[in-house]
């Protein structure tokens, strides 16, 4: 252990001043989102900001106790601690309490619990433990796997407590992964499946029967880099659309002729590279976009079928296609509104009428932005993106310098997951991402949330502060 | 392959403040560019909330309520907050059908979810108490007090006016009114409406996402109050008034009287009229297309809108625009015998021999003005005909005919006086010939008087000269702020003593000229029956009188339609109302008895 006054030498101060205006100025605005005239101050603990300083306080308690703890005993601790966080997302499957739905809250006298929230601390430390030890590969399939069921573990545990946002948040971890040298191949991937799904569902078929040639071609370029080629396949590509669109005033096209017209015409053009250039990867390109007309298939049926209700909702009104001012709409037009009153400077702390006259749902957990941009304005909510943009620039920094490649892991854990947090959290509440229920790092109201990100920062600040010692 | 890895910390840094910045134009689009919002946030929080002042009072010159306002209520919902009712019951206690009531609700509905629509007008107190008991009953309900104009007799309707909803032109070209306000549709209601609607007040209040009340927004420093509306005080002698319409009930006609003072009009009378309870609340829309449609024309201010030749009383103008000019003296004598005639042009009349200038107006002699006029237009102070005519249309014009008085009743006509320039165009370089003129010597031809018109002439005659503009409110809240034309003194262009001989004249009219039917023991009328040619039937019975003759106290024109020579009705009319107002008392209850049991051209 090393001497206390040796940490306050070595700890990044930058973070800390970072991680506390947030944490202020979210307080002011959990109390300006809830004002309360007959309980106006604000450490009054009967109400939410009165809970907001307790939860504050405890967690420079945590802060605390994160130093004294030695360093090491997080790497020694991570699987046990990992094994103990699935334990208690399986006991609060089983013992839980149910709110809004969702069986995810221990209550212990009155403080509730969310134990998914500490679970993403766990998996960020199993994760850089797993990853960080020496005979891992992370383009080998096997050990690939490995890492990818223990993000998926506690993910799962988490959607059986039907908290689906909670759950979305371990794909940021696949930012981790692909910092640690996994092939883009995997996401560009993902990325074009992405496209698809939206694709498919945005209805416009012809979308999809452009996507599909494009890809091929653009798959085409990435790996043989062949200008003259390239150029070659994007003419034939766009004498056979003409020829298409020509014959689509004789014959009306099905969804099924589309599909496997647009993959033809794909396999069409990979077809003469392939033969003139003999390559090898051919069959396996042509799977790729056998799969990818799967899919659009499948989305459907999924879309249709597995998903309920409201998730379909959601989707489809970040898509555009459904327009619900008095629905799922209705928050996201409620939010916007609340931001968009709130012009440069905004009116004033106190002053925001969406926000403090329930306009706006969950107005001090999910949808704190909306106080921000209300009352703060323009200059209120950039302060807030460019806080989160130093710090995440500060973590990736510090991340990058440690000579421990678990130190390292851990920190583009940290990075990712506040980076997924605020993307969608913010994204949400200005119609940019589908309303997923998951709050604003250090603003929202909780302590769960609060103290798994402040544990979340604070182990990498911990760890950051060992860089120079020698194991 | 670590170093080619360590390069993907850009790839994510970029990605990282890629995501930021898109978020940072979105937000500076959504706060900063587009306004839209800050709109959708008012609509969002604020209820203006619009306090209506009372409507002024109305009273008659000595302080009688004319008009008043009286509570009435709507009954309001606000769909989301309705629970399962008694629907029966509702419908019961406040006496509306089942289906209209559900037809209602799903209007309000259709209009808004959560913000509160009337669904019932105008209930009265009797059904508002029952329903405000069990209002607990009925969620969602509420009731607002409203007030509705309430007369406490049932007269001078054209005159008063009535008040309705605004149209769609008015809201949108007065930004005073918004839609479903009321405002002053006719006579006082209309031309006074400035005053007697006072100022709407604004309370703008917050409300949360189930339209709860927050309180008011900043503490009220938007909010403006209410301003009661100001009482006018008119210039209405409401037994005079009534006495008026009581006289002329069952006939068709109209009365203006004035206070020759100082203008002001004591009794303002068109006939047929209603009554104006009639055009008030629930019952607004169905009375008004009823009156609108009686051939009658109830709704029509005869007195101060109908058009007609002013016949013989006519001749006193004449009389003083020839004595003005000098082409007759008091002294001029003129030949009648039986009429008037040049050429082939014959004016009848019923003298023999010559006629003097007194008994020219006593015995309202036709030849003698048809000479005056001709006098008149042959001046030789003039080059040309068409200037004396222009001269004595200048005359006729500072006596308030052929233009309108400029009073502050609405819907006044100017009547007809054609100019110069008409009678240019019309002859096109013809010779002007005074012979075509000659019939408005006798207030025939081609004249239009209204009998407010002819009244403030009659004034002008007992004020020896002068007038003010007949007006019919006396004062604004008490104090004398009407507007300050109504306190200039208008002369006419004839010397003061002129008028002697006229009214001396006039006097004798009533004592033993051709309105003895006038005339009564104890007060000197001075008056003139004229008697306006119609030519769709019986002739226009009219009186103009004033008196006492020194010291004039009334002026007033009676008219009746239909009614024959002007000294069958309106002379005994006319003389009732003066008795009535100078003495307060009837000496001659049968000619009361007579006119009242009249009835005339009335379906
Ligand atoms: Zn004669």
């Amino acid at each position: 252990m090393e001497r206390s006054s040796g940490i306050f030498k070595r700890v990044d101060w930058g973070i800390i001043l970072i991680y506390s205006l947030l944490v202020i100025f979210g307080w002011i605005n959990i109390y300006a989102a809830v004002y309360n005239e007959d309980y106006g101050v604000i450490f009054d603990i009967s109400q939410r900001y009165g809970k907001q300083f307790l939860w504050i306080s405890i967690s420079i308690l945590l802060i605390i106790i994160i130093f004294i703890i030695d360093a090491r005993a997080y790497e020694f601790l991570s699987y046990p601690i990992f094994i103990f966080a699935l334990l208690l997302l399986v006991a609060v499957l089983l013992f839980g309490k149910e709110v809004n739905g969702a069986r995810s809250w221990f209550e212990f006298g009155g403080i509730r619990l969310q134990p998914a929230e500490f679970t993403k601390v766990a998996t960020a430390l199993a994760v850089s433990r797993f990853m960080s030890v020496h005979d891992f590969r992370i383009n080998r399939m096997t050990d690939l796997i490995k890492v990818a069921a223990l993000i998926f573990l506690p993910a799962a545990l988490i959607i059986l407590q039907n908290d689906t946002g909670s759950a979305l948040v371990y794909i940021a971890f696949v930012i981790v992964l692909y910092r640690e040298g996994l092939s883009p191949w995997y996401l560009i991937l993902g990325f074009i499946f992405i496209l698809l799904f939206i694709g498919s569902l945005l209805a416009s078929l012809y979308a999809v029967f452009f996507v599909l040639p494009i890809l091929a071609i653009l798959v085409f370029h990435f790996m043989y880099r062949n200008i003259r080629m390239t150029m070659i396949g994007i003419v034939m590509l766009v004498l056979l659309v003409l020829l298409l669109v020509i014959n689509g005033y004789f014959f009306h096209y099905d969804k099924l002729k589309i599909l496997v017209t647009g993959i033809l015409v794909s396999l069409v053009i990979l077809a003469y590279p392939a033969f003139v250039k003999r390559i090898k990867h051919y069959w396996l390109i042509a799977a790729v976009l056998v799969a990818a007309m799967a899919f659009t298939f499948s989305v459907e049926y999924i879309f249709n079928n597995v998903l309920e209700k409201h998730q379909r909702t959601r989707i489809n009104v970040v898509l555009g296609l459904e327009d619900d001012p008095k629905g799922v709409g209705y928050n996201i037009n409620q939010s916007k509104i609340a931001i968009g009153s709130g012009g440069f400077s905004g009116k004033g702390f106190l002053q925001g009428t969406q926000t403090k006259f329930d306009f706006v749902p969950e107005q001090d957990t999910d949808f704190i932005y909306c106080t921000v941009g209300e009352e703060w304005g323009f200059l209120g909510t950039s302060m807030v993106l460019i806080l989160f943009g130093a710090l995440l620039i500060r973590i990736v920094v510090l991340a990058e310098r440690q000579r421990s490649k678990m130190n390292r892991i851990y920190g583009y854990c940290v990075a990712s997951i506040l980076f997924f947090h605020v993307a969608v959290n913010v994204g949400m509440t200005i119609g940019l991402t589908p309303v997923i229920g998951i709050p604003l790092p250090f603003f929202s109201y909780g302590g769960s949330s609060l103290w798994s990100f402040t544990i979340l920062l604070f182990i990498l600040l911990r760890l950051d502060t060992t860089r120079m010692d020698n194991f | 392959m670590e170093n080619i890895n360590s390069n993907r910390r850009f790839i994510i840094t970029g990605l990282f403040i890629l995501v930021l910045l898109i978020y940072m134009i979105r937000l500076f689009l959504l706060q900063v560019v587009d306004t839209s919002y800050k709109l959708s946030a008012e609509n969002n929080v604020f209820r203006h909330i619009i306090q209506y002042p009372t409507r002024g009072l109305i009273f008659d010159r000595n302080g009688k309520l004319l008009v008043f306002n009286q509570s009435v209520f709507d009954v309001v919902i606000v769909p989301n907050e309705i629970k399962a009712f008694d629907t029966l019951l509702f419908c019961q206690l406040v006496d509306i059908k089942k289906e209209e009531l559900i037809q209602k609700m799903r209007e309000a509905k259709r209009y808004s979810s959560y913000k509160p629509s009337i669904i019932i007008q105008l209930l009265d107190f009797k059904k508002f108490s029952l329903l405000q008991e069990n209002l607990y009953k009925f969620q969602g309900f509420y009731t607002q007090a409203r007030t509705i104009r309430s007369y406490s007799s049932p007269i001078a309707a054209n005159l008063l006016g009535y008040v309705g909803e605004v149209d769609t032109s008015i809201v949108n070209n007065n930004p005073y009114y918004a839609s479903g306000d009321y405002i002053g549709i006719s006579g006082i209601e209309k031309s006074y409406e400035e005053f007697l609607r006072g100022k709407k007040g604004l309370k703008i209040q917050m409300v949360d996402v189930h339209n709860r009340l927050k309180g008011s927004y900043k503490d009220g420093k938007f909010d403006t109050i209410a301003i009661v509306g100001s009482n006018l005080i008119t210039s209405i002698d409401a037994d005079l008034q009534s006495y008026g319409e009581k006289l002329l009930a069952n006939k068709k006609g109209g009365l203006v009287a004035i206070e020759p003072n100082s203008g002001e009009i004591l009794a303002l009378v068109a006939s047929p009229s209603y009554d104006p309870g009639l055009l008030v609340g629930k019952q607004r829309t169905k009375n008004y297309r009823k009156l609108s449609l009686d051939a009658d024309k109830p709704l029509f201010n005869r007195a101060i809108g109908a058009m007609y030749p002013p016949g013989s009383t006519f001749k006193t103008i004449n009389a003083l625009i020839g004595l003005q000019e000098g082409v007759i003296t008091t002294k001029t004598v003129l030949p009648c015998n039986g009429g008037f005639r040049v050429g082939s042009f014959y004016q009848k009349c019923h003298h023999g021999g010559s006629v003097n200038f007194i008994y020219s107006i006593q015995g309202s002699c036709n030849a003698y003005y048809s000479q005056v006029l001709m006098r008149i237009l042959r001046d030789n102070k003039f080059d040309s005909i068409s200037h004396a005519y222009e001269n004595w249309r200048n005359h006729l014009l500072s006596f308030g005919i052929g233009r309108k008085l400029n009073t502050d009743l609405s819907n006044e006509v100017k009547g007809i006086l054609f100019t110069k320039e008409f009678y240019d165009k019309r002859f096109q370089g013809r010779e002007w010939r005074p012979l075509q003129f000659v019939s408005m010597a006798i207030g025939q031809g081609e004249l239009g008087v209204t009998p407010l018109q002819m009244a403030n002439v009659c004034a002008i005659i007992a004020n020896r000269g002068y007038y003010y503009i007949p007006h019919i409110v006396k004062a604004i809240n008490q104090n004398d702020s009407i507007d300050k034309r109504f306190y200039q003194k208008h002369k006419v262009n004839i010397n003061k003593e002129y008028f002697e001989p006229v009214i001396d004249g006039m006097e004798l009219v009533v004592q033993s000229g051709t309105a003895r039917s006038a005339y009564f023991q104890g007060i000197d009328i001075c008056g003139k029956t004229g008697t306006a040619e119609n030519p769709h039937g019986e002739d226009h019975s009219i009186f103009m009188a004033f008196a006492p003759k020194e010291n004039p106290k009334i002026a007033l024109l009676v008219f009746v339609e239909n009614a024959g020579f002007g000294s069958t009705y309106a002379a005994p009319i006319a003389s009732l109302l003066i008795e009535k107002y100078l003495t307060d008392s009837i000496s001659r209850p049968y000619v009361e008895e007579r006119i009242i049991n009249t009835k005339l051209n009335i379906e």
